[in-house]
């Protein structure tokens, strides 16, 4: 039988980019808070410049527990599902944002009301017959304000680009307004991003350096960065990169009501007969403990969190928490980050040194930025080059067709190109579809005997045009800078395991098809919260973390504003 | 064992080009010792060319490694020297020692790899007995290049292991021991970042660094030799120059 141990007000599971935000509003607002978290703690020391480790090796993200729970994935029903590469989660008090880009996107108004504002403008023919996709239950207006916390409790840097209605010169001009500038100025820019700001203003667009959850100066009791390089999948050597883990767990953890449970790798939900939560059971070393709460927010990646709940079955909840509705895994997307353009230039371009969220950024192609009367898909994609490179990855350049792979010319080629080559990430409108979602693998187990997630999903034909069309844009810009070959890859077709999962456990009004409400609190469990990109019904055209951290945050403000009617 | 003095012995650039230079004299075979004493340092680079050009046989890496077998190291090593030659008189993939990564990389990360090595590199040396009557190593570069371009096709029948998912695999890790962090046994005397023009790891980088490209001074570190990131059980506030020892 599990240890019980005593009640606490909240219990988080995972302490990472989500859950590791939600625990400081909590705490602000008294509640006694204890965070749940497969990992431990790391600090600068383990974060070495360290290519082979970060990028070859996955290293931080190996550690036992998410290895041990890699997905299998099929594009449709007609494959069997196979499980492969690396796991996007990671355990570790600051989870993913320990090693993440760190790009700091607030969504578009219209990734919020598609479905209405596409309808108004074009007509309701034009959204995918096949799609699942609803308006969100909130807008970008609701969102703002804890956006706004979240930037400056974390810190992030950028250049604003509407602020209250007004248009700011250097940020994004497609942006939703907001009720501040970012707390810190965005980060430098570098030889090469001046080179493609200046060729897309050639072009008549508007670039502009994107927003950084990453010091660019001094904040607070952190240093700006130190822009070395080993940013993509690696941690901050000296914690400029605003991780959860040296911002808002430190700061909960001065008022004395945060514990930081670590490895703790938790097994199931446990509900009562009136299908409340009750607590969370886990496994520390060999040992079952249950930690009873009055409120259990469920804050791992997309990917746990619909396994979590499929594997917390119940006499009330046969199929698993919270899905009587069998809504647990549906509205299911990766996001298309994918179909990259590779461009070679004829010079150097100096970018040995930098990080993915050095950029610049076009939104001229993104969301609904541009008329689509006479295209043929909704939404669109951002944009983005940015400095970094290092040396493994850098040999491994594309040959662009001019040698082989291997042998003395391939060695004179990448000699002379290998700081050279730039390929874009250009991130897409993705929607979700029926026949897309996630379930427990059949087959498949992890070291415990738990299945494994299973993804069924592929891009439709939506997100393939908006890969064609964006990588056309794409070429135009490097063009315009100078570059003197291109290639393009595949357009995409398998969703994949990703960093960027979303829904699963997805946020709307309406019972029959959302799992939690509009503040994230599941509709069958009015006392279970549900954190992160799953209850995401939209990607947008950026990535996820900041609008996964604001709604975190919305969801534990409402637990401590409604505290009696959520827990009794 | 001692992981600590083993990995020691073999990342130190002086200690492992001693004991290499014995070795190959004793063998007869390899660079005269002169070549050895200078090999590596990149001013030198001229006259070690001069030395390969007079004298084609070189450093042949054939004793037996943490799991490579003699047979397949040489004939791995010689693989990865054709994937990345020395010959235009610059170091490359032997000289970075990227098959002493490879063997060490598959005593862990890369151990899901152990059997297709091995299979692969026993295929390499069978097919080259019976085209060329000699192990792979031992073969002209010419009919070497021959054959792995015969791999890269899958054009090998008789040897389904000799396929280009093995040329694959190996080039990967000829890439990744070349270009590696040296801490972990290639990219000796950082041949591999000079041979790209990457200036090495750096805890910071000024607007002004950055803007020299390829023709910043290169860091000739470690990341392991930064004393924030040093795995030496030593006192890092002991620790001085540990750069100059090419961990």
């Amino acid at each position: 039988m599990a240890t019980e141990l005593a009640r606490t007000d909240v219990v988080v599971i995972g302490l990472g980019a989500v859950g590791g935000v939600a625990v400081l509003p909590l705490v602000n607002a008294g509640l006694n808070v204890i965070g749940l978290e497969a990992g431990g703690w790391m600090s600068g020391r383990d974060f070495a410049p360290d290519e082979v480790r970060n990028n070859l090796r996955d290293w931080p993200q190996a550690v036992p527990k998410a290895k041990n729970e890699i997905p299998t994935s099929r594009a449709n029903i007609n494959f069997e599902a196979v499980q492969g590469g690396g796991h996007p989660m990671m355990n570790g008090v600051g989870g993913t944002s320990l090693h993440y880009w760190a790009q700091s996107w607030r969504l578009n108004p219209w990734d919020f009301k598609t479905v209405s504002m596409t309808t108004e403008r074009y007509g309701a023919h034009r959204i995918p017959q096949d799609s699942t996709i609803e308006d969100w239950p909130i807008s970008y207006e609701d969102l703002e304000p804890f956006y706004d916390r979240v930037e400056y409790a974390l810190g992030v840097s950028g250049n604003a680009g509407n602020i209250n209605g007004s248009r700011q010169p250097n940020g994004n001009p497609f942006e939703g307004p907001r009720s501040r500038a970012y707390p810190m100025p965005g980060l430098r820019s570098s030889g090469f991003t001046d080179m493609m700001s200046e060729a897309a203003r050639q072009l008549g667009w508007q670039p502009f350096q994107g927003p950084a959850a990453i010091n660019s100066e001094v904040y607070g009791d952190r240093p700006g960065c130190f822009y070395h390089g080993f940013c993509d999948r690696g941690g901050c050597h000296v914690s400029a990169k605003s991780s959860t883990a040296v911002t808002t767990i430190p700061e909960a953890l001065k008022s004395g009501l945060l514990k930081v449970v670590t490895h703790a790798r938790v097994l199931r939900i446990v509900n009562d007969a009136d299908g409340r939560a009750t607590g969370v059971e886990y496994l520390s070393g060999n040992q079952v403990m249950f930690q009873p709460a009055d409120a259990v927010l469920l804050a791992s990646h997309t990917y746990e969190n619909t396994r979590l709940l499929l594997l917390s079955k119940s006499r009330e909840f046969p199929e698993g928490l919270a899905n009587n509705s069998g809504q647990v895994g549906e509205h299911y997307l990766s996001h298309h980050q994918g179909a990259p353009v590779i461009a070679l230039f004829p010079k150097d371009l100096n970018n040995w040194y930098g990080l993915p969220a050095q950029g610049v950024a076009i939104d001229e192609w993104a969301d609904d930025n541009f008329d689509h009367s006479d295209l043929d898909f909704i939404g669109g994609g951002n944009l983005w080059v940015h400095t970094d490179r290092k040396p493994i990855s850098a040999a491994k350049m594309s040959t662009f067709d001019q040698v082989p792979n291997w042998g003395p010319k391939w060695k004179a080629f990448i000699s002379e190109n290998a700081d050279r080559t730039n390929g874009s990430y250009i991130q897409k409108t993705t929607l979700p579809y029926r026949g897309n979602k996630l379930d427990l693998d059949p087959l498949v187990k992890d070291k415990l005997g738990f299945p494994v997630i299973r993804i069924t999903a592929e891009h439709r034909q939506n997100e393939l045009r908006i890969a064609a069309f964006t990588q056309d844009k794409m070429e135009e810009w490097y063009r315009a800078a100078g570059a003197v070959q291109i290639v393009r890859a595949g357009l995409g077709s398998a969703m994949g395991a990703s960093t960027h999962a979303y829904g699963g456990t997805r946020m709307g009004d309406n019972p029959a098809t959302n799992v939690t409400d509009r503040f994230g609190f599941a509709h069958e469990v009015k006392n279970l919260g549900v954190l992160g990109a799953s209850v995401m019904g939209t990607s947008g055209a950026r990535n996820p973390t900041l609008t996964a951290q604001a709604l975190a945050w919305r969801t534990a403000q409402h637990l401590a504003d409604n505290w009696d009617t959520i827990t009794r | 064992m001692n992981n600590k003095n083993k990995s020691g012995a073999e990342e130190t650039a002086g200690g492992a080009a001693t004991s290499l230079s014995r070795r190959n004299l004793l063998k007869g075979v390899g660079l005269t010792g002169a070549a050895l004493m200078t090999a590596g340092s990149s001013s030198v680079v001229a006259q070690t060319a001069a030395t390969a050009q007079a004298a084609p046989a070189r450093i042949r890496v054939t004793e037996a490694f943490e799991t490579l077998t003699a047979a397949e190291s040489a004939a791995l090593d010689a693989m990865a020297s054709r994937i990345l030659p020395s010959d235009d008189g610059t170091p490359g993939a032997h000289e970075a020692r990227a098959v002493h990564y490879i063997d060490r990389a598959l005593m862990s990360a890369l151990a899901a790899s152990r059997e297709q090595y091995a299979a692969g590199l026993a295929a390499l040396d069978a097919h080259a007995m019976e085209v060329g009557g000699s192990p792979f190593y031992m073969l002209p570069t010419s009919d070497q290049d021959a054959i792995i371009d015969a791999i890269t096709r899958s054009a090998i029948p008789s040897y389904p292991a000799l396929n280009a998912g093995f040329f694959n695999t190996v080039r990967t890790h000829t890439i990744d021991g070349t270009f590696s962090d040296p801490y972990y046994g290639g990219n000796r005397d950082f041949v591999g970042w000079d041979m790209i023009g990457y200036p090495g790891v750096r805890a910071i980088s000024t607007p002004e660094e950055i803007r020299q490209g390829r023709d910043l001074a290169p860091s000739r570190q470690s990341a392991y030799d930064m004393p924030t990131h040093t795995k030496d059980p030593v006192d890092s506030t002991s620790q001085t120059g540990g750069a100059a020892h090419g961990h």
